[in-house]
């Protein structure tokens, strides 16, 4: 194994002379597709605990579709399918994107995550204390203000542990993407393994890299959680048998949620 | 269901596609209980086991997994037959499929059974044992039955994943309905068309099976008296 990671390492890390491949393909397609997803998902799902049916019902179809139906075939009908429309192809504008491989799996990607993630946050809004929003109105705040304040910073804190989850998920899916001759980690371990015909090494090493960075973004989100979830922590067992206020602050916390 | 003359293609392939779904999740139901019983005895080899067997699995991305799997066991086995001096045995697909992704989902099942066992209190095992039941019965008409009612959600969760995933299999070579979809619309190049009644399809089978989970979840908290507000 160690034999084949010296040859081959550059282009299972980062390049192969001439494009991005590999480690920082993958990165990159989750880094893209994770942070326009986030930024989607928000309006997604305020808009899709409205009360306005109109409003949250198409967000429901959209999140339904893309949850409903696998990343591959997604990509599929992005990669493929879209090419084979005539519509598209004498288009000016939208041939030159769907025609690169990287394009049709980044939007696929997005899309995917984005009604996800969508669905976690909406989650999180609905689970919102009613008390904090009647606070926040009795001060006098306007609906946007209340999101910004109050609603979106308890809500996203909350679903932090959902939402690693996805983040993790994510790269999982990131592999589909060599189907779409994108050059990520496994679209090298494929070549690799054909160039060489060393099947388990050729895998064994993309399997490993994979393990890495599940393993550092798992570190990473439980720092995250220990510092933006800390209120929710139990406290420490010497502080429980300390004082009566302690006490009594340990219960508030808890019954609120 | 004429499609282009494709329909019963694509039929056929929805069908391997719902039975690779199916019996993975048995393969994948049957690892996860035995995982999860070695997880939670005390024995300290069996914990070690399983709990690298469901940290490497959740830690490498299916398709990977599946890639690896399913080709160095065939070529693991070429070796072997070599060595012996017999002819050489292929794999049928079919069943190296159902058997990667079982062992696959089965780390994901196992979590899922881990968390479910611990949900149950310890005194119904303890009353279990004071009316004279054996362990096995134990197991089965006590802990069982209640273990799965906190496992259900988990469990639509990984199935709903699962069957997702078993869209994937036709890069293993299987004639699922992936594959006669691209062979259809390769044919015919209308390839959206193909891939969009895929879709469609993978739809109403996740929509059944939600149907079918609510069903269950309602079955099983059958003993459970809901909060009435």
């Amino acid at each position: 194994m160690s034999e084949l990671f010296h040859t081959y390492w550059k282009s299972y890390l980062w390049s192969d002379g001439y494009h991005l491949t590999g480690l920082a393909m993958t990165l990159w397609l989750l880094v893209i597709s994770c942070s326009i997803g986030f930024l989607l998902a928000i309006p997604l799902a305020i808009a899709r605990v409205s009360s306005n049916r109109w409003v949250s019902r198409p967000v429901w179809v959209f999140t339904y579709l893309f949850r409903g139906t696998p990343l591959f075939v997604q990509l599929l009908i992005i990669y493929s399918g879209f090419a084979s429309l005539s519509m598209i192809r004498h288009s000016a504008i939208l041939w030159p994107v769907f025609r690169l491989g990287f394009n049709c799996a980044i939007i696929s990607f997005i899309l995917n995550t984005c009604a996800y993630t969508t669905e976690i946050f909406a989650g999180a809004i609905k689970a919102t204390p009613f008390g904090e929003i009647e606070a926040g109105q009795a001060f006098g705040m306007s609906q946007f203000t209340l999101y910004r304040r109050i609603i979106l910073p308890s809500s996203l804190r909350r679903a932090l542990p959902v939402y690693s989850n996805e983040i993790i998920f994510m790269l999982h899916a990131t592999s589909v993407a060599f189907t779409a001759t994108v050059p990520d980690l496994l679209k090298v371990a494929v070549d690799v393994n054909s160039a060489t015909l060393k099947t388990f090494e050729a895998y064994g090493i993309a399997a490993i890299l994979y393990l890495l960075v599940t393993f550092s973004l798992v570190t990473l989100f439980r720092r995250a959680e220990r510092r933006w979830l800390a209120y929710l922590q139990p406290q420490k067992s010497n502080h429980r048998s300390s004082s009566k206020p302690q006490d009594q602050r340990n219960f508030d916390v808890e019954s609120e949620y | 269901m004429s499609l282009a003359g494709y329909g019963l293609i694509i039929a056929a392939g929805a069908w391997i596609t719902i039975k690779v779904a199916i019996l993975s999740l048995v393969v994948s139901f049957c690892i996860g209980l035995v995982c999860a019983m070695m997880k939670l005895s005390s024995n300290r080899i069996s914990i070690w086991c399983a709990n690298i067997y469901t940290t490497l699995i959740r830690g490498i991305p299916d398709l990977v997994l599946m890639l690896l799997i399913y080709y160095s066991v065939q070529i693991g086995l070429n070796d072997l037959t070599e060595k012996m001096g017999m002819n050489q045995l292929d794999i049928n697909p079919f069943g190296a499929a159902i058997i990667t992704l079982g062992f696959i989902y089965g780390a994901y099942f196992t979590e899922t059974f881990r968390g479910a066992f611990l949900s149950v209190p310890r005194g119904q095992i303890e009353a279990g044992y004071a009316v004279g039941l054996s362990p096995s019965q134990v197991f089965r008409r006590i802990q069982f039955p209640q273990m799965m009612r906190f496992a259900l959600p988990g469990l639509n969760n990984n199935w709903q994943v699962l069957i997702k995933s078993a869209g994937l299999v036709s890069l293993l070579g299987l004639n699922d309905m992936v594959k006669a979809a691209r062979q259809a619309g390769n044919a015919t190049l209308h390839q959206f068309f193909f891939y969009v009644v895929v879709a469609l399809i993978f739809l109403i089978f996740t929509t059944l099976s939600q149907i079918w989970f609510w069903h269950l979840e309602h079955c099983y908290a059958i003993g459970v008296r809901e909060a009435q507000l």
